[in-house]
């Protein structure tokens, strides 16, 4: 059984111009050992989606109409705040885009991670790996043991030293990889990456891919990992998710889904990527612009900017049909575009 | 024939005494022809920014010489200065940043010709018209004219950017970064309209970017820095084909935008 899957969910936001349907029905399953990347332009609905995974979007403004969020098999829709606390930072670890900001500059690192280690520890005493009975300075010399040790794993050098310093001591790069030690710390079996990369230079940003591949394969983690770039998801993840709108509108094994896209918005965000191959003037950019989620088209949402759309496109929303094993889209078009 | 060429150019920093000096650029030469345009790639903190900074003569050098059409940057007495920037304009990385909130687009694209009068003076009617005329150049409206930057999307945003650094009817752009607070399918209309704007208005670029796709795109020959110092220098296809230095071996390897293109092609 899959780790995380997530069932027809529906969130929307109030706001003063009316509701507006932020996600629109998202299915998504997530095994250990895959790195799934979920993939679209900005306001498309993947950090949201990532959010209600560690069940952190406030409502309201946010109403979940329906749906489904089952991790380990409970529905953490159904949870609340007190076991949903418990569960993030131990089962559910999460890292964010900048690194600067989400580390409080007034604390040294490995006071910051020990914290994170203690609340994990509350929860899941193996996590210090000591007994329940253990006074409390015993724990906290094993949780600055475990910083040390985390430091080390994710490849920083002196970490007996480096545990001691500030955020401010540390490089972009270096302060992600304490990011991704922080969040790893209380041994989750879920890791939610919200664009982890992309306030880093390129090659830092292999390194820490390479790292989050490493760590996968090490520990047996799952990973749902949100960008908006196409190049990180080939270059790391296993699987994607492809939304568009709040909808996802394809899904499937990296490999087949970028050598053979099989809905038109993943082959038009393809096209659109600078790549080595395209002479000038050959970059195809995506004409019109994305729907007003307050009053969405009534079919398919990309329907408006489909280059394939025809007039049974505007009768509701498609569904995501198996197209081959492993790879799904949401086109009643696919039958047709034969790869 | 060459417009910009910069010489043997140093740059150092003294942040406080006690801490010493950040040698920000070491030995920087570069030419640039009219018509061409540079990419020009690095990580953080090589020197980019700055290289861009000391050829708009908004900082001087420590040493070293940049000339633009002969004419000596640091020697150039102040009115002088001011005619030459008519003809350098800069476009900035994050258009949310680099647009004042409070102003109309009116305002914010008829900047530059209001800061210019002297050198060329104009009536506010057909100055309204040249907004008019630029609005349309990167694709906006009359019925923007009187818009605020908050009612635009990003794209757009840098499309107001565009326009203003197009006002003075310059002969080069610095694009800093102009496209990476941008999405893919924004992105790619941005870049086919400086395409095609370069073609157009016969226009000379230095491009600067981290994203190496966006300057195999864009570039005709590529210059790579790597803390203050220019590594290598190339036609853009044979930098990318065959790198001559480990750094830009290792930069070009890592570009997440490779691993797309080996996957699509399998």
């Amino acid at each position: 059984m899959a780790l995380l899957e997530i069932r027809d969910l529906h969130l929307s936001m109030r706001s003063y111009d009316g509701e507006a349907h932020v996600l629109n029905g998202i299915d998504l399953a997530l095994e250990r050992g895959q790195i799934r990347g979920l993939v679209g332009e900005t306001g498309c609905g993947k950090s949201l989606t990532g959010l209600s995974v560690s069940r952190l979007v406030a409502t309201p403004p946010g109403h979940y109409a329906r749906g489904e969020i089952l991790f380990d098999g409970r529905n953490l829709m159904t949870l609340d705040d007190r076991a949903m606390r418990k569960l993030r930072g131990t089962r559910i670890g999460m890292i964010f885009q900048d690194p600067t900001t989400n580390l409080n500059p007034a604390f040294r690192v490995g006071e910051q991670m020990i914290d994170v280690a203690l609340h994990a520890a509350a929860a899941d005493v193996d996590v210090l790996g000591l007994g329940a009975t253990a006074s409390r300075r015993d724990k906290r010399v094993a949780a600055h043991r475990l910083a040390v040790e985390m430091l080390r794993k994710v490849g920083i050098r002196d970490p007996e030293q480096r545990v001691d310093d500030y955020p401010h001591q540390f490089s972009g790069g270096m302060r992600q990889r304490v990011l991704i030690a922080m969040a790893l710390i209380g041994r989750p079996d879920l890791l939610i990456a919200d664009e982890p990369t992309t306030a880093l230079d390129v090659t830092v940003q292999a390194q820490i891919l390479k790292l989050i591949r490493e760590l996968v394969a090490e520990l047996d983690l799952a990973v749902l990992l949100i960008t908006h770039n196409l190049g990180v998801v080939a270059q790391v993840c296993s699987h994607v998710s492809v939304m568009y709108a709040g909808n996802i509108v394809e899904d499937g094994e990296v490999a087949s889904v970028f050598r053979v896209p099989r809905h038109p918005y993943t082959t038009a965000l393809l096209g659109a990527v600078p790549r080595a191959h395209l002479g000038r003037g050959e970059l195809r950019g995506l004409a019109g612009v994305v729907p007003d989620l307050i009053k969405p088209p009534p079919g398919c949402r990309f329907e408006p900017r489909c280059p394939l759309a025809i007039e049974a496109c505007t009768a509701g929303r498609p569904p995501l049909m198996l197209i081959e094993t492993g790879h799904s889209a949401a086109c009643i078009r696919v039958a047709e575009r034969a790869p | 024939m060459t417009l910009l060429a910069v010489d043997k150019v140093r740059k150092v920093y003294r942040p406080r005494k006690r801490d010493g000096e950040v040698v920000a650029l070491d030995d920087v030469s570069l030419a640039l022809d009219a018509g061409e345009c540079l990419g020009l790639v690095g990580e953080s903190g090589s020197g980019k920014s700055t290289l861009a900074r000391l050829i708009l003569a908004l900082e001087a050098p420590t040493s070293g010489t940049i000339s633009y059409r002969g004419n000596e940057l640091t020697t150039l007495p102040a009115a002088d200065l001011l005619r030459l920037r008519e003809k350098m304009q800069i476009v900035f990385q994050d258009p949310y940043a680099s647009l004042n909130p409070r102003m109309t687009v009116q305002d914010i694209v008829a900047e530059p010709l209001v800061i210019h009068e002297r050198n060329r003076p104009m009536s506010a009617r057909a100055r309204r018209d040249r907004v008019v005329d630029l609005l349309a150049t990167v694709g906006l409206k009359r019925e923007h004219l009187w818009r605020f930057p908050h009612e635009f999307s990003g794209g757009q945003r840098q499309r107001i950017c565009i326009a203003r650094a197009l006002a003075l009817e310059p002969e080069f752009l610095i694009l800093d970064e102009p496209t990476s607070a941008l999405d893919v399918s924004v992105q790619a209309q941005v870049l086919n309209m400086l395409q095609d704007l370069q073609q157009r208005l016969k226009l000379t670029y230095l491009f600067i970017s981290h994203d190496l796709g966006v300057i195999r795109y864009m570039a005709d020959r590529v210059t790579v820095m790597q803390h203050g110092r220019i590594v290598e220098t190339g036609a853009t296809e044979a930098v990318f084909r065959a790198p001559q230095t480990d750094y830009a071996k290792g930069l070009i390897a890592a570009s997440a935008g490779s691993d797309l293109d080996v996957i699509a092609s399998a």
